[in-house]
């Protein structure tokens, strides 16, 4: 295996308080406005739930897409560490912390949805641990992840304080992390499957399956790739920086075949089940089911291994279709698919969505914030910043940031 | 001529009342003002406009009073009774000047001989429009041998009388369908009028007693217009016994609140609640009590406004039949809209809420759409791996 | 470059490992076109289970349950939106279905021209909606912190608030739509029917003490399965008695014509049993409760699945184990030498 010593990161630079930095506080305000009222006026002043749909946009988006989307870390991880391929090397710190923040920002919205939040620390009471739960198991090893994920994320904290001591000691232990960094997720994921098992009749048998678990962690590890591949390019464009296009090329490989499994999975198991004829049901279940299965096909085309070489354009394409297909098939299985009985409809509200928009706006602010201070990024040439910054100002293009 | 806010003619407007002022005597003592109001309030119960009770003031005054022979047959003579207490008008006003009634075993002037020759007399004059009322069911075991008035079975008087009658009125349950004395088990064979006079039109007036007004009502429409008011499958009145107790009574809405009382004298007794655990038939029972009360008791004077449950008098199968505290069968007339439905709409989409969700997925789309443009500027990726990999 | 042919063999056997740990068994499960292929065992019913028979075609719809749970549990009425023109003042309980201020509530199905009670053709008929007690339930199988809990002798399925943590799972998961939240509350509760244990002094449910018919029975489920099916037995149109409030209590019972029954007792099999059980003349699935649904609980397949791939814990350990070998080995090749 090749030497990565050549890999040394860096904090990027550059101005915090950037037009953009202002928007995504405004929305942040906005979201922090609707969460006054929540708390202290309920959750019915704020969001649609209703008993017929517990659960809004708040779990199915914020929680169950923002960890997938979180699920870079893992991914990459997975690639490293395990399959050994180190050229993946310099995604692995960008990676980890849009995980961080893609988990902590979910366990935060599950604190914002959570009805009696006040008790919430009755899940790590094991005398109340009620084992045969899903949710627990899940929600025990999500928080365990996002302790684990901010260990591993420490190391970039270290080099910014300059405690090389301390960061040579964890350095000698942090395998045990990455591994745990790698089991939890591929519990807790494939868990976010298994807890909709239980709703039986109540989701359609387009999503209802005992392969939800399998499903929903294959779902997760390609989604957790593209964002690594959707993160590189935007921080590609937004921050100028030479596109590690050779390694995301690499990477789509992976995605490809990780994607046919899925499909071959999916829709296998759907005709052998013999629910396939439900997609042909004219209805918002079959038009969203064949929005979720076309967007899956049209990404796995777009990746499809090819002699010559994919242009970053159809890369940063594919992997956003393959993340709006992941997003997509999860809003399905918790929302759409979801059958409470007749007469019960939701639609998230203007407070829901935007408490949604204004967590996912904090995250992108949080990663501005850290690239900037602290050393995520991997250092590249400055002449290479140089020469593009040149080429951009004679293209008259925007300033740093707003290409995010 | 005023006319009221629904076209009809004010009651006050005596254009067409004639000399109703001379017809003094006849007003037993009302003033003609109570008397039209009198009018006017038959009318109502009727379920016509007040202008008829004009109309039905000139039919009563016209000086042609119909002849009404009463038949009393396994009775209690309560329907008289209950006749007798009517006091809007005074019993002596009916009989003397609205109707002529011209033979009624309680009320004759006369007795024996004398009171059979009177009414033959009568029938022989209006034969072919005198009213016959019957009260009281008719014994047809052992040929009526049961009833026997003047020699004569009452069965057979019925069926002489019936063939010359204009209308034929059953008073009261057991002439109208058997009441007590056909309980089981029925040792006189006592039977209902109509299922004697099967080739007849008999209106029943069911009730235990049946309210004189409804009584009243029914003859004067008779009278006032020469035919019998509408009537309904079991050929009552539909404007006494077009309801159930249940739709009108006065309890209703605790029943519809599901407000109990369970025993006699407890807490919801005492409160006025719904006495339907208590027995109460007025779920299966069709009769006008809780409008009009009880024979004339005075307003909210009827069993259930007193605390009891009503009896269900008027309904056969029901009063003297079913036991007092057993529960009624609930008779639904109108379908059950009040209630939730199985399926009710709940929850659903504000506008402004999806047309953000359009917005930010359009957005999101139109980004990555301007993002991918740009990046296809970026031109071939290169060939070679960056140094240090494989 | 592409993935050389022995690491992609590689990376699919890792992942196949992953994946293996969370879904290999149940894809082999359902392969062998076996539903229950990871299911654990059904559970039993305690012998003293107690539960309600519901009996659809004794209702006459006066809610008087609806009102006396909320008066024992000390509930407001419920006056939605579209009520509120005509009951502002609250006069009437016009709860539409069960809420965090409903514990149970009488429905209507309607069709057509809904002359005839107890028709599925052009007839109507009521529903009651209240916890049905399930012998192996969603509710405490989903419960994170056990504020879901099941007598072990009267089988009653109870809610403690002062553990819940508000996540609504429960909500979510029961097929039959019980638990309920108080959404518009600050500091909102589940709320669920228990059967009245929860109220002092109610020897029996109060819906099935004030219920006039006995539409509404309190008993042992044993029992009440008898009588459901003695029921079942009449002829329509034939009198009979009906007994009111609990089962073998001593009030006078109820005598009315037997309704022409549909030959099923609801909650006997379906989705594992439920305590509480119910007879009527229109389909259940047509009163919203769900018939088109396995024998067993969703619980026994859930736990089914959890327990086979955390079973002691081995297979998270063996994966733990072999993902920290290989980071070991390999993460020494990425350390930067100026670490070292």
């Amino acid at each position: 295996m090749a030497k990565q010593s050549d890999q040394v990161h860096a904090p990027l630079g550059g101005p915090i308080f950037t037009p953009m930095f202002f928007g995504l506080g405004l929305l942040v305000l906005v979201a922090g406005f609707f969460l006054f009222n929540r708390f202290f006026f309920g959750l019915a002043s704020v969001t649609n739930l209703s008993d017929g749909y517990p659960w809004g946009i708040w779990i199915a988006i914020d929680l169950v897409v923002g960890t997938a989307l979180g699920c870079a870390g893992y991914a990459i991880a997975l690639l490293v560490y395990i399959l050994n391929r180190g050229e993946y090397h310099p995604l692995v710190r960008p990676a980890l912390l849009a995980s961080l923040f893609g988990y902590a920002l979910g366990g935060a919205a599950v604190m914002i949805d959570l009805g009696r939040y006040w008790q919430g620390y009755n899940m790590f009471l094991p005398w109340l641990s009620q084992y045969n739960s899903v949710m627990l198991e899940t929600a025990l090893c999500i928080a365990a992840y996002i302790t684990v994920l901010m260990i591993e994320f420490s190391p970039v904290f270290l080099e910014r304080l300059g405690m090389k001591n301390v960061r040579r000691k964890l350095d000698r232990v942090l395998f045990i992390f990455i591994g745990l960094g790698i089991l939890l997720p591929t519990m807790h994921q494939s868990s976010m499957g298994t807890i909709l098992v239980i709703l039986g009749h109540q989701l359609s048998a387009l999503w209802q399956t005992q392969l939800l678990p399998l499903l929903f962690l294959s779902s997760a590890l390609f989604m957790g790739f593209a964002i690594v591949v959707f993160e590189a390019v935007l921080s590609s464009v937004g921050f100028r920086r030479p596109m590690e296009a050779y390694i995301l090329n690499k990477l789509s490989t992976v995605m490809a075949w990780l994607l046919l499994g899925y499909l071959v999975l999916r829709l296998g198991d759907l005709i052998f089940r013999g629910d396939i004829v439900l997609a042909f049901d004219l209805g918002v279940d079959a038009v969203m089911f064949w929005i979720e299965t076309v967007l899956h096909v049209i990404a796995l085309v777009l990746l499809w291994p090819r002699k010559e070489r994919a242009s970053p354009q159809r890369m940063f394409v594919a992997a956003s279709t393959m993340l709006a297909a992941g997003t997509v098939y999860r809003i399905n299985c918790y929302l759409i698919g979801y059958h409470p009985g007749d007469g019960w409809s939701y639609f998230p509200t203007v407070g829901e969505i935007m408490v949604t928009v204004g967590i996912f706006s904090l995250e992108v602010m949080l990663y501005l914030i850290f690239v900037k201070k602290l050393p995520v990024l991997h250092t590249v040439e400055r002449a290479y910043i140089e020469e593009h910054a040149a080429e951009a100002r004679d293209q008259g293009s925007a300033p740093v940031g707003h290409a995010t | 001529m005023r006319t009221g806010p629904h076209g009809t003619r004010d009651v006050d407007d005596v254009d067409r009342i004639g000399d109703l002022d001379s017809y003094r005597g006849a007003l037993g003592g009302l003033t003609r003002r109570d008397f039209l109001k009198y009018c006017t309030g038959i009318a109502a119960t009727l379920g016509l406009a007040p202008e008829f009770g004009v109309r039905i003031a000139n039919a009563a005054t016209s000086g042609q009073r119909p002849s009404v022979i009463w038949i009393s047959a396994q009775e209690c003579t309560g329907c008289t009774e209950g006749l007798l207490r009517s006091y809007h008008p005074t019993l002596e006003t009916l009989i003397l000047d609205q109707i002529s009634l011209d033979y009624h075993e309680t009320l004759c002037a006369g007795a024996g001989h004398q009171a059979e020759a009177f009414r033959e007399q009568a029938v022989e004059e209006n034969w072919g429009s005198f009213l016959l009322v019957v009260d009281g069911a008719i014994p047809t075991k052992d040929d009526g041998i049961y009833c026997q008035i003047a020699g004569k079975t009452v069965l057979e008087t019925v069926l002489r009388l019936a063939e010359g009658a204009g209308a034929i009125l059953a008073m009261g349950s057991c002439a109208a369908w058997g009441g007590i004395p056909s309980s089981d088990p029925n040792p006189t064979g006592a039977t209902a009028v109509h299922e004697i006079l099967t080739d007849k039109t008999v209106v029943n007036i069911p009730g235990c007693p049946p309210n004189p007004y409804n009584f009243l009502s029914t003859v004067l429409h008779f009278v006032t217009f020469g035919a019998l008011p509408a009537l309904d499958s079991k050929n009552r009145p539909r404007f006494a016994y077009g309801r159930l107790i249940h739709e009108n009574c006065e309890r209703r809405p605790h029943f519809d609140a599901g407000r109990f009382a369970r025993e006699f004298g407890d807490e919801g007794h005492r409160q006025g609640w719904c006495l339907y655990y208590l027995g109460c038939k007025g779920p299966e029972t069709w009769a006008n009590c809780p409008a009009i009360g009880f024979n004339d008791g005075g307003e909210g004077s009827w069993p259930v406004g007193t605390g009891h449950p009503c009896f269900g008098c008027t309904e056969q199968g029901v009063g003297f039949t079913k036991s007092i505290h057993s529960l009624a069968k609930l008779e639904t007339v109108t379908p059950p809209t009040a209630f939730p439905r199985v399926e009710e709409e709940q929850g659903g989409a504000g506008t402004a809420a999806v047309a953000l969700a359009s917005g930010i997925v359009g957005a999101a789309v139109g980004a990555g759409a301007v993002l991918a443009t740009r990046l296809g500027k970026h031109g071939p990726t290169p060939e070679q791996p960056p140094e240090g990999s494989s | 470059m592409q993935l050389n042919r022995r690491a992609f063999l590689k990376f699919a056997a890792v992942d196949g490992a992953v994946g293996a740990a969370a879904g290999g068994t149940a894809l082999a499960a359902a392969e062998t076109a076996s539903a229950q292929g990871l299911q654990r065992d059904a559970r039993a019913m305690p012998d003293d289970a107690v539960g309600l028979l519901y009996d659809s075609t004794l209702c006459i719809g006066c809610r008087a349950c609806q009102a006396a749970c909320k008066q024992v549990n000390g509930m407001p009425v419920d006056i939605p939106e579209v009520y509120e023109d005509w009951n502002a003042d609250g006069t009437w309980d016009t709860a539409v279905d069960l809420s965090g201020d409903t514990l149970t509530v009488i429905q209507v199905y309607q069709h057509g021209t809904m002359a005839v009670k107890d028709r599925a053709e052009d007839g109507y008929a009521f529903v009651k909606r209240q916890c049905m007690h399930c012998t192996d339930a969603s509710c405490i199988s989903v419960c994170p912190v056990s504020a879901m809990t099941k007598d072990p002798v009267s089988g009653v399925v109870s809610h403690h608030p002062d553990r819940c943590i508000g996540c609504r799972y429960c909500v979510l998961a029961c097929p039959f739509g019980v638990p309920r939240y108080e959404y518009d509350d600050p500091f909102g509760q589940i709320q669920k029917c228990q059967l009245c244990t929860n109220v002092e002094g109610q020897d029996i449910p109060a819906c099935a003490d004030v219920c006039p018919t006995g539409a509404t029975l309190y008993g042992r489920t044993k029992d009440l399965q008898d009588e459901a099916e003695r029921r079942l037995g009449m002829t329509a149109g034939e009198k009979h008695w009906f007994p009111r409030g609990a089962l073998g209590d001593d009030r006078a019972p109820h005598e009315a014509p037997a309704a022409q029954y549909l030959n099923d007792v609801y909650g006997e099999e379906i989705l594992g049993g439920t305590q509480c059980r119910m007879v009527s003349g229109v389909p259940f699935e047509s009163l919203g409760y769900p018939e088109d649904v396995p024998d067993y609980s969703y619980a026994s397949i859930t736990e089914g699945i959890q327990h086979t791939l955390y079973k002691y814990f081995i297979a998270p350990a063996v994966l733990l184990a072999g993902l920290v070998y290989f980071a070991y080995k390999n993460a020494r090749g990425h350390r930067p030498e100026e670490w070292d």
